[in-house]
């Protein structure tokens, strides 16, 4: 097919879905309206039960078993790249060597080390009360961690970061959630029906099972994030293909 | 114009997809995909805006005080950001292992087959 032929297939696909669209978008509730019938039932269940961030009651309360989904996904992904990266027949480790790091990144990074660690547990922990949860303070968690390789260098951050706890922890934070799906199940209820006390308003322990699916997905997603740079970074620092195939060469 | 914001998440899809077809190199076709998909973000928060409405959190207003908009679709983006990324990070391997073994990342080049 040659690339003209296959500008040409390209437009007529566009265009048709840019008029399909536009169409739709004529037909859809004006921008900013005041009739948000889901939005409005899911901000009242998540009153009644007690969780003052809506956003986290929607993904772990009313639609828990979507977010299990939405992580066997990451989990899955993970996976095939840690797969995928593996170190072949063909190739061989090498160990970096150190180089210098300017005083001042070294400064900078030691010190927003620690701060971003804790306000990557805060995030994870306080999911349930203000904005964040699982997903977004795994990721800062997970940047803390490089700070190190960015502030010192690769041994420094191979050092705080053995791989395999934190392919254990990743895997863990995966049957941490299913296991406390099935918790619900024990209590007489549906699968990941929440059935701990709701708690008091505001306060860190409330939500019923809100904060421990959170904490769940939290440490599966730090040590996702972490695993998943750990092979790119291999990739890019350790793993050499060896002489006889040379680069780029099949 | 209160379709704007739809038309312009629609735009965003369109970028995306051309930039897709029209690739020369895997890495930027990963990117574009990355574009596509934050198009739905966009449609998204755009349907659940509601005029004058504040985040859905209550940790800090009174519940009923005021206005909030629609907490559902910003679950849906939330939790398709991260699992987003990861997915992207698959892509990005298997263009690391294409590269590896074909030496070249671009679509076109990539036609015969390889044991």
């Amino acid at each position: 097919m040659s690339r003209r032929f296959r500008l040409c297939v390209l437009a007529l696909g566009l265009l048709a879905f840019a008029a399909l669209f536009t169409a739709a978008c004529a037909e859809l509730p004006p921008f900013g309206g005041d009739r948000h019938p889901y939005g409005d039932r899911a901000v009242h269940a998540a009153l009644l039960r007690h969780t003052a961030n809506t956003v986290s009651a929607v993904n772990f309360d009313q639609r828990a078993l979507d977010t299990l989904g939405e992580e066997s996904i990451l989990f899955a992904s993970v996976l095939g790249t840690v797969v995928l990266l593996r170190q072949t027949s063909d190739e061989h480790r090498t160990v970096p060597k150190p180089s210098p790091v300017p005083d001042r990144t070294r400064r900078y990074g030691l010190l927003a080390l620690p701060v971003t660690l804790l306000i990557g547990l805060y995030v994870v922990a306080h999911g349930q009360l203000s904005p964040g949860g699982g997903f977004q303070g795994g990721v800062v968690v997970a940047t803390a961690v490089h700070l190190l390789y960015i502030a010192v260098d690769y041994r420094a951050l191979e050092r705080v970061r053995p791989l395999g706890p934190y392919e254990i922890a990743d895997a863990a934070g995966e049957a941490a959630y299913v296991l406390t799906g099935a918790g619900g199940l024990l209590a007489g209820a549906a699968y990941l029906a929440n059935v701990l006390p709701y708690g008091t308003f505001n306060t860190l322990s409330s939500g019923g099972t809100v904060p421990l699916l959170n904490a769940a997905v939290g440490v599966e997603v730090a040590a996702a994030v972490v695993v998943l740079l750990a092979r790119f970074l291999g990739q890019a620092l350790e793993i050499e293909g060896d002489e006889d195939r040379g680069e780029g060469k099949g | 114009m209160s379709v704007l914001p739809y038309l312009v998440a629609g735009w965003i899809f369109l970028v995306g997809v051309y930039g897709m077809a029209t690739s020369r190199d895997l890495v930027h076709a990963v990117g574009c995909l990355s574009v596509t998909q934050s198009s739905t973000y966009v449609l998204l928060l755009a349907v659940g805006y509601r005029k004058g409405g504040s985040a859905p959190v209550f940790s800090d207003i009174e519940p009923g005080s005021r206005p909030v908009v629609d907490p559902v679709v910003q679950a849906l983006a939330l939790t398709d950001v991260v699992v987003g990324a990861t997915v992207t990070a698959l892509l990005l391997a298997l263009v690391v292992q294409i590269a590896k073994r074909h030496g070249t990342t671009d679509p076109d080049a990539l036609s015969e087959l390889k044991g």
